[in-house]
């Protein structure tokens, strides 16, 4: 245990290990030093200085994020000196800053506008002094605004140092300093992989998703269009914060209700295509350990995995399942099985997904994505979307009954829930394949080795199964591309050896993606994620061979899983890209 | 493409300053190009998002194409002082283009850059390797001219 070291902020006495940073020592004696570049999941780069304290005996100031204590340490929060010099910042920071609050998808929650009002500044004291630049929105999935940038070097970080994508870098320097995308081509033509985590730290707008509101209300408002709608597993653990409501229940009932209030015609569920995933993931497992096909298998569910994957890794391709995203999945049977079913045109059907997620506009538009003879999915909101849909429909959403989703697509199992969390998808694609090579459910349907926060998570378990004997099964989870990043290497380098590995793009799994609320921390992503397993348990059915309108689904329609028409329409491919441009240069695997 | 330049060097961090300089160097456009980054990046195993970090801090680096003349004019204060503003205006007037500007012919760019140590004989610029000081706006004709003369 390191030392424990005692020192006072603003007098008051507090205790703390050795190594720790004055802003945490400040916060154990209850007193919270104003940040902006600071996030607590990030490396402290102090680079904005307003955290900037007094250290009796030293000269000037210090930064509180990035100094650590030592014994005997008298630190000073606050003084005339430090509210001019913090005010002062703010003025040159805000100077540099396209102030838009009014229409700006911060407002209320910037921490910039906090600031400056905490603090008083005048925002005419600095003339402004940057030349205006143009709003990078070329991308399908991000905007990036660089005259809201302050620089403060949060996505960055996240984007370097968390998801090892690199999409983004500092050009320039001092005064002319900025940050862009490499060789300034913009978002669309860099290495993006559309995860979005720099959307949910940059603290100022200036990095958000592309919006499809507009689109979605144009759909919605348009009598010839059948507006079919589908929400992740994720939204479900998020929306109780964002209403005002017990964030760590799931909100269920009243979001179809909002949803139908909206005006969606057709109101699913993600979940029951989170379910139907696992029919064809599990099977395809099933069959290549059975096959002696390419193990490990690795899972396709989350876009923003496989565009890093057919960026640094495209050489383990045929490694990764060709089973569609949930999303796709479900868009592709709204304008088949479900047209076929209700008789309805596919070409006046709108299809709208709820998604925490920025990559999935990246993946609705990726051109492959078109089985159903269309778009298969039309527009993507995510999570901050439909809440801002909600509100400005007014919609009291706090008070909405409990309705339930639609016939056909709307009905899941604790599976399926469980898809938003880091190791969901493998502790249901288990939980199947189990049932399927032993002939009965698990004993304890919760696994909890594959479950919780932690970066890198692995797992061995004994299946007893009716043809092969006895198969010990490796298993490995990762969230975050930077964890993806290694466990691919360990995989290239035969390090080691897995039958199955789960791989989200976003640290915490899908309830941490990059359309989630502004600011989500790892403290908020575990929380959503704990929420969806207390659903699972809850629910009357947790595996997904137990979700009867699948089962209908392949009675009616796919015949059974990866049959022929199931690959035709539940199966992709994927391509090699170029690492500088992110642009698809061949294919490497194949539709079978 | 720059394999005969980067075998020169141990694919270390370290050398990737030289290496930039060699391979600029190499380009008759004055500049580093996306497939030097990318070779560069694959050779020293670092990502084409750091090598722009490092171009776009040093201004003699540029990863956009340059005239096969960069003109660096002084723009600290002694050669201020000495009427550098004057120089700055001729060549605007004479190369048509502003700083930061390439000429169509792909002939000069014009850039500014910070002390070059030789303020005695303030105003003073670069054309690519070269010094030239106690600069007067009729010298700087003469300059541009024979350069010109001599690219026909």
């Amino acid at each position: 245990m390191a030392k424990q070291l005692k020192l006072w902020i603003d007098n008051v006495e507090v205790e703390v290990p050795a190594g720790t940073s004055i802003l945490d020592a400040a916060k154990k004696a209850g007193k919270y030093i104003p940040t902006l570049c600071y996030h607590e999941d990030l490396r402290a780069t102090a680079n904005c200085g307003i955290c900037v304290v007094e250290i009796e005996g030293q000269n000037g100031t210090k930064r509180a994020c990035s100094t650590a204590v030592w014994e005997g340490m008298k630190v000073r929060t606050n003084s005339k000196k430090l509210r001019e010099l913090r005010r002062t910042l703010l003025e040159m920071i805000l100077a540099d800053h396209e102030v838009e609050c009014p229409t700006c998808e911060q407002n209320n929650r910037c921490q910039l506008q906090d600031l400056a009002y905490l603090f008083g500044v005048d925002e005419k004291n600095m003339p402004k002094v940057r030349k205006p630049q143009p709003v990078d929105d070329d991308s399908f999935a991000i905007v990036r605004d660089p005259n809201k940038c302050i620089s403060c070097g949060r996505c960055l970080i996240v984007c370097q140092e968390v998801q090892t994508v690199h999409a983004l870098t500092i050009d320039g320097r001092g005064f002319e300093g900025k940050i862009t995308t490499p060789f300034d081509k913009g978002m669309l033509d860099s290495p993006c992989v559309n995860c979005g985590q720099c959307t949910v730290y940059c603290p100022v707008g200036a990095l958000k998703e592309k919006s499809h509101v507009e689109q979605v209300w144009d759909a919605l408002l348009d009598d010839e269009k059948y507006v079919v709608v589908q929400e992740a597993p994720a939204i479900r653990a998020t929306l109780g914060e964002e209403f005002g409501m017990d964030p760590e229940k799931v909100t269920v009932g009243k979001m179809y209700a909002a949803l139908r209030r909206l005006g969606f015609d057709r109101v699913f569920d993600t979940n029951f295509s989170a379910d139907l995933t696992i029919m064809e993931e599990g099977t395809e497992l099933i069959t290549r350990l059975k096959e002696g096909g390419k193990l490990p298998l690795i899972t396709s569910c989350s876009p923003g995995w496989i565009k890093f994957m057919e960026t640094y890794f495209p050489d383990l391709a045929e490694n990764v399942s060709t089973c569609k995203s949930p999303q796709q999945m479900f868009g592709t049977l709204v304008k088949t099985y479900f047209a076929d079913k209700e008789y309805l045109n596919p070409a006046k059907i709108c299809s709208v997904s709820i998604m925490p997620c920025t990559a999935k506009k990246f993946e609705a538009n990726r051109p492959e994505m078109r089985d159903s003879g269309f778009q298969d999915v039309d527009y993507v909101l995510t999570t901050r979307e439909f809440v801002r849909m909600v509100n400005e429909a007014g919609i009291d959403f706090k008070n909405l009954p409990e309705e339930k989703a639609d016939d056909l697509m709307g009905q899941y199992t604790g599976a399926g829930t469980i898809f938003g969390a880091t190791g969901g998808v493998m502790e249901a694609a288990i939980r199947t394949a189990y049932y399927v090579l032993v002939g009965k459910e698990l004993d304890n349907l919760d696994i909890q080795a594959v479950r919780g926060i932690t970066g890198i998570k692995e797992a061995s378990l004994t299946v007893p199964t009716k043809e092969l004997g006895d198969v010990e099964l490796n298993v490995c989870v990762a969230h975050g591309l930077g964890n993806a990043r290694k466990v691919m290497e360990w995989i290239q380098s035969g390090e080691k050896n897995y039958h199955f590995v789960e791989i989200m793009a976003c640290p915490g799994g899908c309830v941490g993606g990059g359309g989630q609320p502004y600011g989500s921390s790892i403290a908020d992503r575990a929380r959503r994620g704990l929420s969806l397993y207390k659903e699972d348990k809850d629910l009357p059915a947790r595996c997904s061979h137990q979700n009867e309108d699948v089962m209908k689904c392949y009675r009616d329609f796919l015949d059974a899983p990866n049959s022929e028409k199931a690959h035709k329409l539940l199966h992709t491919y994927y391509f090699e890209r170029n690492a500088m441009s992110g642009e698809a240069t061949k294919e490497v695997t194949h539709k079978h | 493409m720059y394999k005969k330049i980067l075998e020169k060097y141990e694919p270390k961090k370290e050398n990737l300053i030289s290496i930039l300089h060699d391979v600029q160097d190499s380009n008759e456009q004055n500049y580093i190009s996306d497939d030097a980054v990318w070779e560069i990046s694959q050779y020293l195993n670092i990502t084409p998002s750091h090598i722009h970090g490092v171009i776009s801090f040093y201004s003699m680096f540029s990863f956009k194409p340059r005239g096969k003349n960069v003109i660096r004019l002084c723009e600290s204060p002694p050669c201020f002082l000495r009427g550098s503003e004057n120089i700055l205006a001729k060549l605007r007037q004479l190369l048509g283009i502003k700083i930061g500007e390439t000429t169509e012919d792909g002939l000069f760019t014009l850039e500014l850059t910070a002390c070059l140590g030789v303020c005695g004989n303030a105003p003073v610029m670069m054309i690519n390797e070269d010094v030239f000081g106690d600069l007067t706006e009729k010298r700087v004709e003469q300059i541009i001219e024979n350069i010109r003369r001599r690219a026909k």
